[in-house]
């Protein structure tokens, strides 16, 4: 184990260079909303794709992603490249390109917003707006409790839970309430980029002290056979496709990510990304999760309350270089957070606060109140992470946010429809909505109901029914005005 | 057939684009190798399908940013607002 003062100086520095993007994209920041959540629409190709990128799993590619692969093997590999690497692509051209027309066409920033005006109903929007934010407010939670525990560990216990998370909310709200989406872009530009670079240097350093990548492949098979044949175990067919399908239709409607959809500076922009798509899915996660399975043929004992990869490079390579990945890892738990922090405040003023509490708002107020909204929110979250394990019933919230792609899985059908099918109607969205929703959290929270239906996950059939209830609604319900389907294209006809 | 009354100038395209996608998501996990523990050059044989599958995954969407941009979103209608 290094030194506590080293890890602790490299974390420090870190949060400084962060700190100061923030300012630099500060003085390029004008007052308004549409700049603040969205940079002015002005993100290029890097950026968009990177901040995309580190946005949706950083976290999970340190830690979460090779435990898996430590304790089932690495087929994970497979089902992020059918989920990130080919459906989410594939979503970022059906959805993503889509709203990035008509957000531009009709300056939308939110998608409860676009969706709202849609369908002429503030009551849709609302529900849009309140569903993500119930998903968002606990996954933001389980973030600052990860980054919490990971400066605990990292400063052998000097620096407490409290102050640890604190700290990092701190540094969250400063810079992204101090630059919005410019700032908060820019450094997880840094962070993608820096992430990669970690990654490999580590395979190439964990391979070269064990001999070389055929013998850490041979040492995985020849300790656990099943992690060399493709399939068994945790991983049967249906569970790989639900899992690969629940989140690349999740991720489509998180709101950080589904923001990103009206970013872009140009459609070139969209066509590149779009492209590179299966390229950084597989730069990224192949060196992380075969670093977890092959840590299984090192012999490495992963202590409780530890993650597969830290203990791994303490053992392989330099402890500063270990101490480096660790504060990256949190690094990147904090560009999940500044991310979501965002979105989470724009989806409350533009769409609950602007309609439902002060309509006749003007653009500097919006301005300040989403500046104020991201540090209530970040409180917030803040204050319930330090209670949750306290038996208060918070551990509610817990559950909420690990389910929290399926919950955001709901949305997305209905999107589709939305964005396609000029038949869909204000009660058919909000009644697909709604029911899938609550079905949905029936199943995370009532113990009686199953797992499982026919041996596929509970998520799928609930998003399959949003699929049904929104289509057979509208089916006997009125349609839209048609001139608000003609402006995304799809007419009333 | 969109709003505007507009043929697309190629049905045939469309649906060869959509049979495209819906092949690289088909073996994007590469069944016929379910339960294959064949070891080639360090790695396992399916992980180099996927590293391959990516990549012609990277080029097919490329190909399709270069030819088939704009199809089935109706941008032109939008555009025109």
């Amino acid at each position: 184990m290094v030194e506590p003062g080293v890890s602790l100086g490299i974390v420090a520095g870190y949060l400084l260079i962060a700190l100061a993007v923030g300012l630099v994209a500060y003085r390029l920041t004008d007052g308004d909303a549409e700049d603040y959540y969205l940079a002015s629409r002005s993100v290029g190709t890097v950026v968009l794709l990177f901040t995309t990128f580190a946005t949706l799993l950083s976290a999970f590619t340190f830690f979460g992603g090779p435990n898996l692969a430590f304790s089932a093997g690495p087929e994970w590999i497979l089902v992020m490249g059918l989920m990130d690497g080919i459906l989410f692509a594939i979503l970022w051209y059906v959805i993503g390109y889509k709203q990035w027309l008509v957000g531009k066409a009709h300056g939308y920033v939110t998608l409860g917003e676009m969706l709202g005006d849609r369908f002429d109903s503030t009551a849709l929007r609302g529900l849009v707006a309140g569903v993500s934010l119930l998903w968002l407010f606990p996954y933001v939670m389980l973030q600052q409790i990860g980054a919490g525990q990971a400066l605990v560990g990292l400063s052998g216990g000097a620096v407490p839970y409290w102050a640890g998370a604190a700290l990092i909310t701190v540094f969250m709200v400063a810079y992204v309430g101090l630059s919005g989406l410019r700032g908060v872009a820019w450094t997880d530009t840094l962070q993608g980029v820096f992430m990669l670079g970690v990654l490999w240097l580590a395979v190439a350093w964990v391979a070269s002290a064990a001999g070389g990548v055929a013998a850490l492949t041979a040492g995985m098979t020849g300790a656990n056979p099943e992690f060399g044949s493709l399939g068994g175990g945790l991983y049967s067919p249906q569970w790989m496709i639900a899992q690969a399908v629940v989140i690349a239709f999740g991720v489509a409607a998180f709101p950080q990510v589904n923001q990103r959809f009206f970013m872009a500076d140009r459609a070139e922009t969209l066509k590149r990304s779009f492209a590179l798509w299966p390229v950084l899915v597989l730069l990224l996660f192949v060196p992380a999760f075969l670093l977890g399975s092959w840590a299984v043929g090192l012999g490495i004992r992963v202590p409780d309350g530890s993650n597969v990869l830290p203990v791994l490079l303490n053992e392989y390579t330099p402890a500063w270089f270990a101490a480096l990945v660790v504060a990256g890892a949190m690094a990147a738990m904090m560009s999940s957070s500044d991310s979501m922090l965002l979105s989470g405040s724009s989806y409350f003023t533009r769409d609950l606060y602007r309609p439902f509490v002060a309509p006749d708002a003007g653009d500097a107020r919006e301005g300040w109140v989403a500046r104020v909204g991201v540090a209530v929110f970040a409180a917030a979250t803040f204050l319930a992470s330090l209670l949750v394990g306290g038996g208060g019933g918070l551990d509610v919230l817990v559950t909420l946010g690990s389910t929290a792609f399926g919950g955001y899985a709901q949305l997305t059908l209905p999107l589709l429809l939305a964005l396609y099918w000029s038949g869909t109607t204000r009660p058919g969205m909000i009644g697909g909505v709604a029911t899938a929703e609550a079905a949905y959290l029936a199943h995370v929270f009532v113990p009686a109901l199953p797992e499982a239906y026919l041996t596929w996950d509970f998520a799928l059939w609930c998003m399959l029914l949003s699929l049904v209830v929104t289509v057979a609604v509208s089916a006997v319900t009125t349609a839209a005005p048609e001139a608000n389907a003609a402006k995304f294209g799809v007419g009333a006809d | 057939m969109n709003y505007y009354g507009v043929v697309m100038t190629s049905t045939r395209t469309d649906y060869l684009w959509i049979a495209a996608f819906a092949v690289l998501v088909a073996f994007a996990i590469p069944w016929f190798l379910w339960g294959d523990a064949t070891v080639a050059a360090g790695l396992p044989v399916w992980l180099w399908w996927h590293v391959g599958w990516m990549a012609l995954a990277s080029v097919a969407f490329y190909a399709f940013t270069r030819r088939a941009w704009d199809r089935g979103v109706d941008a032109e209608v939008i555009r025109r607002g």
